[in-house]
Order: C-alpha cells, then sequence, then structure tokens
C-alpha cells in the first residue's frame, strides 16, 4: 500500500489531446519526496538541454507536496515547475491555497502537462474523470471570473480552480497562475499561456492512506493550536503595521532611491486606516489557522488578497503611496500578473524614458505623473502593446531588446528581478545566498538562520536556550559567537547558506509554507517546523524511516539535481553572481574565496557544477554520466580545494 | 401538552468572520468518523462543509443536520453587508439538490453527531481561530421523547427514498438468504 501518495501522475499532452493515468515508481518518495523534489527529477529524464521554453516539448508540472492531503498543519503549497522563459533555467515557482491536497485526493501526485493544445482549453479533472474542455469562452477573464463560470458550468462548487488572467495569455513574462488569492509566480504563467491552457479544475474524494494515522493526527491537532497562538508562524506583516523596514530600507522607482526616514507615526496611522477600514478578512490557506491574506475591498476595484511585501511594491515603483497599490491590486489581480517582477520591469521603462533612450515616439501620449505611467506601462505589458511587448519579457530582456538600455539594467540575477535591496558593505552571507540560489528570489533561500546577530549577549543567550529550531549545536554555536552582520567565518557562512536552503528544499517536496516553516525562523528562531520534528512527520505520514541526516540527505540531493539541470541549460559560476550594485562596497577577493569554499562545502567544482564524487555520493550517477558525455563535467574535476592541492602537488613534483 | 423540562442543547457556535477558510473542521471531522478511525482525512467525508467563494469573500461553515429526499424552493438570495449568499450556504438539510453530505463511494448521508462520544466535537477542536465553538445551552421545553435517526436507520431511510420500498426489500432477501 501507498502512503502519504497518491501513487500516480496524470500525464496530458495537450497536443494529441491524449490523458494517461501513470502509476508511479515508489522509489522515488526515498530519494526525492515529492514536490518539487520529483518535479525536478522528471524535468531531468524528459527536458532535453536544447528544449525551447515555449516549445511542446517542455513540460509544466503541478507537482503536491508529499504530506498535502496529510494532516500536517499549514502544509499546502503547490510546487509548479517548468522551465522558466525569462532565465531559460529550471523555474522554481509555488503557491498556496487547496490545489495540491485537492489534487491528492483526485488520485494523483502531480499533473505533468506537454504538449499545446491548438486553441485555448481547461483541464477538467474529477477523481478518474479528466476532460480537455474548451475555454474561448474564457479568454481574457481574470481568476474570479474564470472560477465562478467553470464551477457553475461543472457543478462543481467544491472544484479548486489554478487559471491564467490575461498577462498569461498574452506570454507575459512576469505572469502568474493565480488560484484564490494565492499564485505561482516565477515561469508558469507564461507557459501555461504558450500551451492555450486557461486553467485547471480539479475536484477530488478519494482518501490518501496515512502510515500513522491516529499519531500523525494527534500531533497535528496539538501543532495546529500551537501554530495558532505562536507569534513566530506565519506572515507578521499581516498584524504587524509598523512597514517602516521596507520603506526606509528598500530602493523606490527603479530600485535607485532609498527614502531613510520615510515612514512616521502619522502616515503608519493613515495606512493602518486605509487596511482595516477597507478589509473583509485575514484568510488563510488549507489547514492552516493563521491569516496571512489579507482581503480588501477597495473602492471602485475588485476585491483581492495579498501578503506580505506584496501590498508596496506598486506605490514603491511610483513614489505613491499604499492607496495607490491598493487602488492597483484588483486589477493586477485580475490580469494575473506577479508584483515582485512586473513593477520593476515598468520602472526601467519609466527610467528609459526619462533618460531619453526611449522617445515620445515609442511610447506615445506618456502620462507624466508617476503613478499614472505605472498603470499605463501595465495595461500596455499585459496587452503587450507598443512598448509593453518588449517590457513584458521582464526587464533583463527588454533592456536588451532596446537599444542603448542595457546599462541601466542593474537588478537581476539569471536575467530575473530581485527584490529592490540596495546596501553599503557586502553581507557574506547574502552574497552567497543571492548569487548561488537558483529560485530567483532571497525569500526562497534565506530564512531559518536569523538575519542579524543579537548585540546584547544576555538576549542573544535567552534566544540560543530557546532554538528549538537549530538543528545541530554547531548553529547555536556560532549565533553565540556572532557579534556583527559582516564578520562571520566564511566555513560558517557556508553551513548557514546550507541549513537555510536547506529548509526551502525541504518545504518545497513536502509541500509546507514557508510562513511556517523554512522562511519564517529567521525572525525569532520559533518556528513550527525545522529539521528537529520534520523527519517524525515523514515517517508518521509515510512509514518511511527518516531522520535529520537522511533528510539532509534527499535536500542535498534535490540541490544537486536543480544545479544540473541549470548547467545541463548552460549554467556556471559566472552566472552565480548577485546585482553589481546590491551593495556599495564590494569585496571581489573575498567572494571569490566564498564562492570556492561553497563550492568546497557542496562537493560541486570551480566552475559550479557537481563533481562525479558528489553526485556518486547523492545516487545520482545517471546525472554525471549524462553530464559527463556532454562534456559538462569533468569525471576527473574535483572540488576548488582538491584543484588547487592538485596543481600544488603538480608544482612541487609530486612525491 | 407535555411537561416543561430543563434540557441541555448542545450545538455549535459559528462566529462567520472567524472562519479563515482553512478546513481544518473538514480534516478533522472525516478523521473522526472514519472507519476505522482516523483511517481516512478526506474533506468529500465531513459532515461539516465550508461553503466557499474567496472572490465574494464568504467562508460559512455548515454542518449536516437534518435528512430530506427532496430539494426544497429555497433558493433566495441574501445580501449581508454587501456580499450575497444563497440561501443554500446556510442550510444544513442533507438533500439531493448538491453534492454535499453524501459519502463519495457509497452516496449514503453523512450527518453530524457533534461527536457523541467527545466531550467536545472535533471540528471545534480543530478551530483555534475560534470561528467553531462548542456550545451546551440550558432550555427549558416540552418533555417529549426524541427519536433520533441512528446512521444505519438514515442509510436505510436514504435507500428506501431512493429506490423504494419494494426494490430494496427484495434486495435485502435476496443477501440475506445468500447468508
Amino acid at each position: 500500500m501507498r502512503y502519504a501518495e497518491a501513487g500516480y501522475n496524470l500525464e496530458v499532452d495537450l497536443s494529441t489531446g491524449n490523458i494517461e493515468r501513470v502509476e508511479t515508481d515508489p522509489k522515488l518518495m526515498e530519494t526525492h519526496l515529492g514536490g518539487q523534489g520529483v518535479n525536478a527529477k522528471i524535468i531531468w529524464d524528459r527536458v532535453k538541454p536544447d528544449t525551447k521554453p515555449f516549445s511542446e516539448d517542455n513540460l509544466l508540472i503541478f507537482g503536491a507536496g508529499l504530506l498535502h492531503a496529510t494532516p500536517v498543519v499549514g502544509c499546502n503549497r503547490t510546487s509548479v515547475n517548468t522551465i522558466n522563459p525569462m532565465t531559460g533555467i529550471f523555474g522554481h515557482s509555488c503557491m498556496g491555497g487547496h490545489f495540491g491536497p485537492e489534487l491528492k485526493h483526485a488520485g494523483y501526485d502531480r499533473i505533468i502537462i506537454r504538449g499545446r493544445a491548438p486553441k485555448l482549453v481547461y483541464l477538467y479533472i474529477h477523481n478518474e474523470r479528466v476532460e480537455i474542455r474548451d475555454a474561448s469562452h474564457l479568454a481574457g477573464k481574470g481568476p474570479g471570473e474564470t472560477t465562478s463560470l467553470v464551477r457553475e458550468e461543472l457543478n462543481e462548487p467544491f472544484a479548486q480552480v489554478a487559471c491564467i488572467g490575461l498577462a498569461g495569455e498574452n506570454k507575459v513574462l512576469t505572469a502568474s497562475v493565480e488560484h484564490g488569492y494565492s499564485s505561482a509566480s516565477r515561469g508558469p504563467g507564461p507557459i501555461m499561456g504558450d500551451k492555450r491552457l486557461k486553467a485547471i479544475v480539479v475536484r477530488g474524494t478519494k482518501d490518501i492512506n496515512i502510515a500513522h494515522p491516529q499519531e500523525l493526527f494527534e500531533l497535528c491537532l496539538r501543532m495546529k493550536k500551537w501554530i495558532n497562538d505562536s507569534n513566530g508562524c506565519g506572515d507578521w506583516m499581516a498584524v504587524d503595521e509598523d512597514d517602516s523596514f521596507h520603506h526606509n530600507n528598500f530602493a523606490w522607482g527603479y530600485s535607485r532611491t532609498r527614502i531613510k526616514n520615510y515612514w512616521s507615526e502619522e502616515l503608519q496611522d493613515r495606512w493602518t486606516h486605509w487596511k482595516y477600514d477597507n478589509m473583509d478578512r485575514q484568510a488563510g490557506c488549507y489547514n492552516c489557522p493563521k491569516g496571512c491574506i489579507n482581503v480588501i475591498s477597495w473602492p471602485g476595484t475588485k476585491r483581492f488578497g495579498y501578503k506580505c511585501y506584496g501590498k508596496d511594491t506598486y506605490h514603491m515603483a511610483a513614489f505613491k503611496e499604499l492607496d495607490y497599490t491598493y487602488g492597483m491590486l484588483g486589477q493586477c489581480l485580475d490580469w494575473g500578473v506577479d508584483s515582485y517582477s512586473t513593477p520593476q520591469a515598468i520602472s526601467l521603462g519609466i527610467e528609459l524614458y526619462d533618460s531619453g533612450v526611449l522617445t515620445d515616439q515609442d511610447i506615445p501620449n506618456f502620462p507624466t505623473d508617476p503613478g499614472e505611467r505605472v498603470k499605463f506601462l501595465l495595461e500596455k505589458i499585459v496587452h503587450r502593446e507598443g512598448i509593453g511587448d518588449i517590457l513584458a519579457n521582464g526587464s533583463w530582456w527588454a533592456s536588451r531588446m532596446i537599444p542603448g538600455a542595457e546599462s541601466f539594467e542593474h537588478n537581476t540575477v539569471k536575467k530575473m528581478e530581485q527584490l529592490p535591496i540596495k546596501l553599503g558593505k557586502l553581507n557574506p552571507a547574502y552574497y552567497l545566498m543571492i548569487a548561488t540560489g537558483e529560485k530567483m528570489a532571497i525569500t526562497q533561500i534565506e530564512g531559518s538562520f536569523p538575519q542579524d546577530p543579537i548585540r546584547d549577549p544576555v538576549k542573544r543567550k535567552e534566544f540560543v536556550d530557546n532554538w528549538d529550531a537549530a538543528p545541530y549545536q554547531k548553529f547555536k554555536d556560532m549565533f553565540m559567537n556572532w557579534e556583527k552582520r559582516d564578520q562571520i567565518s566564511i566555513e560558517d557562512t557556508c553551513a548557514l547558506t546550507d541549513w537555510n536552503e536547506a529548509m526551502h528544499y525541504i518545504d518545497d517536496s513536502t509541500g509546507l509554507c514557508g510562513f511556517v516553516s523554512s522562511f519564517r525562523g529567521q525572525f525569532g528562531g520559533q518556528v513550527a517546523y525545522s529539521f528537529n520534528n520534520v523527519p517524525e512527520l515523514i515517517t508518521l505520514a509515510t512509514g518511511m524511516e527518516m531522520d535529520k541526516e537522511g533528510l539532509w540527505e534527499i535536500c542535498r540531493r534535490n540541490r544537486d539535481l536543480v544545479r544540473c539541470i541549470n548547467n545541463r541549460l548552460g549554467m556556471r559560476r559566472v552566472d552565480d553572481d548577485p546585482p553589481k550594485d546590491h551593495w556599495a562596497v564590494r569585496d571581489p577577493e573575498l567572494e571569490e574565496k566564498l564562492l570556492d569554499a561553497y563550492y568546497d562545502f557542496r562537493g560541486w567544482t570551480k566552475d559550479a557544477v557537481p563533481t562525479k564524487a558528489e553526485l556518486h555520493r547523492v545516487g545520482l550517477d545517471y546525472v554525471a554520466d549524462e553530464l559527463i558525455q556532454l562534456g559538462i563535467l569533468d569525471p576527473n574535476e574535483g572540488t576548488p580545494a582538491q584543484e588547487a592541492a592538485k596543481a600544488e602537488e603538480q608544482k612541487s613534483g609530486g612525491c | 401538552m407535555g411537561e416543561k423540562v430543563k434540557k441541555i442543547v448542545k450545538t455549535i457556535r459559528v462566529d462567520l468572520d472567524k472562519c479563515n477558510g482553512c478546513r481544518g473542521c473538514e480534516i478533522a471531522c472525516s478523521a473522526y468518523h472514519a472507519t476505522p478511525k482516523y483511517s481516512a482525512m478526506n474533506p468529500s467525508r465531513s459532515r461539516i462543509r465550508v461553503v466557499m467563494d474567496q472572490f465574494n469573500d464568504e467562508y460559512v461553515p455548515i454542518r449536516a443536520t437534518d435528512y430530506a429526499k427532496a430539494g426544497c424552493d429555497g433558493r433566495r438570495i441574501y445580501t449581508i453587508k454587501g456580499k450575497q449568499y444563497s440561501e443554500c450556504s446556510f442550510c444544513g438539510t442533507i438533500c439531493p439538490t448538491r453534492e454535499m453530505f453524501f459519502d463519495p463511494d457509497s452516496g449514503l448521508p453523512l450527518q453530524c453527531d457533534l461527536c457523541a462520544d467527545e466531550k467536545e466535537p472535533l471540528c471545534t477542536q480543530a478551530c483555534p481561530q475560534g470561528c467553531l465553538t462548542y456550545v451546551e445551552m440550558e432550555v427549558e421545553e416540552e418533555d417529549k421523547e426524541e427519536v433520533k435517526m441512528d446512521e444505519m436507520e438514515l442509510g436505510m431511510k436514504a435507500l428506501l427514498d431512493k429506490f423504494g420500498v419494494q426494490k430494496v426489500a427484495d434486495t435485502f432477501n435476496r443477501i440475506a438468504q445468500k447468508g
């Protein structure tokens, strides 16, 4: 009997209309867990490196997490993976809500979509019944309307719907997949549009077997109460109205301008009123007591939901206030655009116009007010009209397509927009995370080790004494000895980067949400899930023996595999590079040392490819073989430290 | 007229403003009522469902209270705080007009029993948000013997409604004779 898993994938070929229910290999759970872990394995196996993102051969995979549809609290994020057309590499994307658990109850661990439909369609799944249906009547419609129309026509009020808006249909590279008030950005939106798949509607009524159901249920019931009562879980921005952090420290406009003393009590009071006077509720996701999603009815717009920093990006791009963003978000949700990358592509356009690179000929009738300009360009982008057709490719591509614009682009990593953070002195840990992470958003990489040391030794000790999430004593010792932000050893930097990343790899494969797990621990340390309890949950749900070390090994395997997919797509050390101006003061020598040390730590070559030995260690010999065959990996090459030792030996003639 | 006596009425109070749509009540209910207990944690088997439309900001947990073999004429639309709700959104009746409160495999009705063996129903235990709270109210009412159908009777009633007495009796006899 399969536990925790449905045991089947749904394979859909939109070109031929072929639909298959395929039993999966139970071993994949042992090696990759589920979610993004297994999705990556499928992409390695089936998407060849010469596949263009916008081609029938690119896959779009909606993967439920291993612990979806179990009682594990806050476990609801669905991994949506593909080759991201903006970056050209593995697209890391996930969304909260109810989709993954419903999919599991329909009897599938994931939907693997290939091909391209001849016209706009949607996919309807009710347990074994699966249909590709005409969606021409849904063209151009937003998620709200799409969701109610399909629920009504299928007579499925309980169905879960993931869909694209107009931006996705028009293959805007910053489009997202929308599901209720959750969304999956960074790749899948435009790919869904390219496949002419408007929506996926899923309804499931089947059981998922659990190995030790009573113990797991009782444990989860206790955890639910704990998570509900805990200040260490959930999005604190949902309840803390002091948002001076983003407004005083992040950069405004096209990530250029910092306004250090922006925040004031008067402003906070005004914004708090705007929020609570217009708020319907704080909603949550499947089986999570937290209310991270602020649901707002703003006059003159459609109702919308947002979480976290999503409320800041539009007004910070336009030098406006919160009411401006509130006036925008209903439309943005309806069009289905990512609120992190889109405003940056827009503000690049504004900067290029102000600098004379773009003229009135390029942007006729361009308004003068920055707020109106942002709205104007957003509309052009979503419809891919005029200059919008170029900006719709994101700031990196747009700056390469507009003559004279390349030198203006300054805030991408691996061709994708980053948070608008411009700081002073290099921060070693953040250097490593931003440079080497492949999830294209720092919030998907950082998160377990605190961002800053605690100066007061008494408070620091108190923090460490209560830090249940720390997987090993070494992290507690590191924190106890940490006094100044940038003064931390290279060795420690590698270890904390690894821990931060590993937690995200747990979440992406199990389906846990970062707000109760990987992202949240850095703020206060009192997070629900960590290496110290996830293994037990996995064992109770799946029956598979699991401990801390075993779980870490799986994270390492999944991490290496994503890196190898990207290596095969051409990524190397030179791409592990943060935005040049992320820090005003850089330290090239230290940066090279950090990269070398980190690659050593991970078992990667100097050119950022996992070594043959490393891939053997994590059981990915077949990956090594292919990389060797393709000439990407030298079978004799070791890590930077091993190479340096070898060179030293050759210099001295050996002995 | 019967004599008035004091009785404890058990119920679940619902504060709609506190529902965040997590559907933990559905998971807990289905787990508790599964046979064997906890063998399924499947919202579609739950006796409480959150009727939910996020875009309308509608979140209404309703529990299966009564069984009816036919739907009613209730298709009224209510507007509360600017939001539209269908009458069905508040109705706990297990009726054939909607696919709710029927076991997805057997098609038999699922009725809330307030988790009779527990000190408090599981759905309220799984709702730390405080949307669902268990209350015991003392009321004074006429003393009449209440006949409540147990689960098998309810299932039998549904079968009779669906297939008619004769067919159910024939089937019962046939199966019984086979031993």
